[in-house]
């Protein structure tokens, strides 16, 4: 039994799986092309006396587009209840990468990002001010070079501090036009009975999108929560 | 004159900026989170044989999009926006 479950998540050929073998020494498949993760991989780690499991998210651009590995990734960080998503990121196109990073902190603002590829951004002078990175996005960021092993153990930090609580995140919240906001609000107060584990906010903007595949998920969790 | 051209007719070699996403539904969702949306770069970096997809430099990303998503994002080519402004 582990004591602790992590997902890692991130856009394709960010170096998810390179996390996940230097952290739990398995080989699940790496390469130089896009879309190699397409089940999440399942492999642990100790750190500090305790276990944690690592699940190897598929690589995507969004939460939000229906792609079978998007689906994957999604209901894994909303129902399968993780204790922390790691946030795999290209220090080399963080513009791009962001976009993900704000759909998870919509859903959990259990987050660690792990900005890595540095040694590559470095190649191309950019400089990626971690810490202020970190001050805006509200969640720690760690600067990782995970080919090497750089930063791997101050990851291994951040997580831990994070699921015991040790650190307060305060996520970047997005702020939609009162319009949206009002039914946001009104949709909220109608879904009291959801379990505490999902975010309401989160499934209130999907529903108010339409997505019906979210419907699926909130019944399997809902009948977890009570039976 | 201001011209508005749609993204597909955008030359190899020439950038613009995102005037509108005409898109809906999935469509829409997949080019922003392409990091398309009103107000950004875009430059064609080159075309397939067949002329369908192109390749274009999007936020620090090269990607491929097809014609039929790219003729419905307007672009204001960087050419035009020098001349009127
Ligand atoms: N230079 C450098 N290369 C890295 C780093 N981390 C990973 N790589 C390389 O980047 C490539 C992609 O890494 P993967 O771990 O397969 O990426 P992934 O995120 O799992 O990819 P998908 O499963 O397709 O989403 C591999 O060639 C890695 O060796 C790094 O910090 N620096
Ligand atoms: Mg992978």
């Amino acid at each position: 039994m582990s004591d602790y479950l992590i997902s890692l998540a991130g856009n394709p050929n960010t170096g998810k799986s390179t996390v996940f073998n230097r952290l739990t020494g398995l080989k699940q498949h790496t390469g130089n092309w896009p879309g190699k993760t397409v089940l999440q991989a399942w492999g642990f780690y100790r750190y500090q006396n305790e276990q944690y499991t690592l699940v190897d998210l598929p690589g995507t651009y969004s939460l939000l587009a229906h792609s079978p590995e998007e689906q994957v990734a999604r209901d894994f960080i909303c129902f399968g209840q993780p204790d922390a998503t790691v946030v795999v990121v290209d220090a080399t196109s963080l513009e791009r990468n962001l976009n993900l990073v704000l759909q998870v902190l919509e859903i959990t603002s259990q987050v660690v990002v792990c900005l890595n590829l540095v040694d590559e951004a470095k190649r191309k002078n950019i400089q990626v001010n971690a810490a202020k990175l970190g001050d805006e996005l509200g969640v720690p960021v760690v600067e990782t070079v995970a080919r090497r092993g750089i930063g791997l153990k101050e990851l291994q930090e951040q997580i831990h501090l994070l699921v015991h609580g040790k650190i307060k995140t305060n996520p970047l919240k997005i702020h939609y036009p009162p319009e949206l906001e009002n039914k946001i609000s009104d949709l909220i107060k109608q879904l009291h009975y959801l379990p505490e584990s999902l975010n309401k906010r989160w499934v209130a903007l999907r529903l108010l999108e339409g997505d019906q595949s979210i419907l699926r998920g909130i019944q399997e969790v809902t009948r977890l929560a009570f039976s | 004159m201001l011209m508005i051209i749609s993204l597909d007719q955008l030359p190899v070699g020439e950038s613009g900026i995102v005037t509108v996403i005409d898109a809906h539904g999935l469509t829409r969702r997949r080019l922003l989170d392409l990091g398309l949306v009103p107000g950004t770069v875009v430059k064609t970096i080159r075309k397939s044989p067949a002329g369908d997809p192109i390749a274009y430099l999007i936020r620090g990303s090269i990607v491929a999009l097809r014609v039929n998503d790219s003729k419905q994002i307007s672009i204001k080519p960087f050419s035009e926006v020098a001349i009127n402004e």
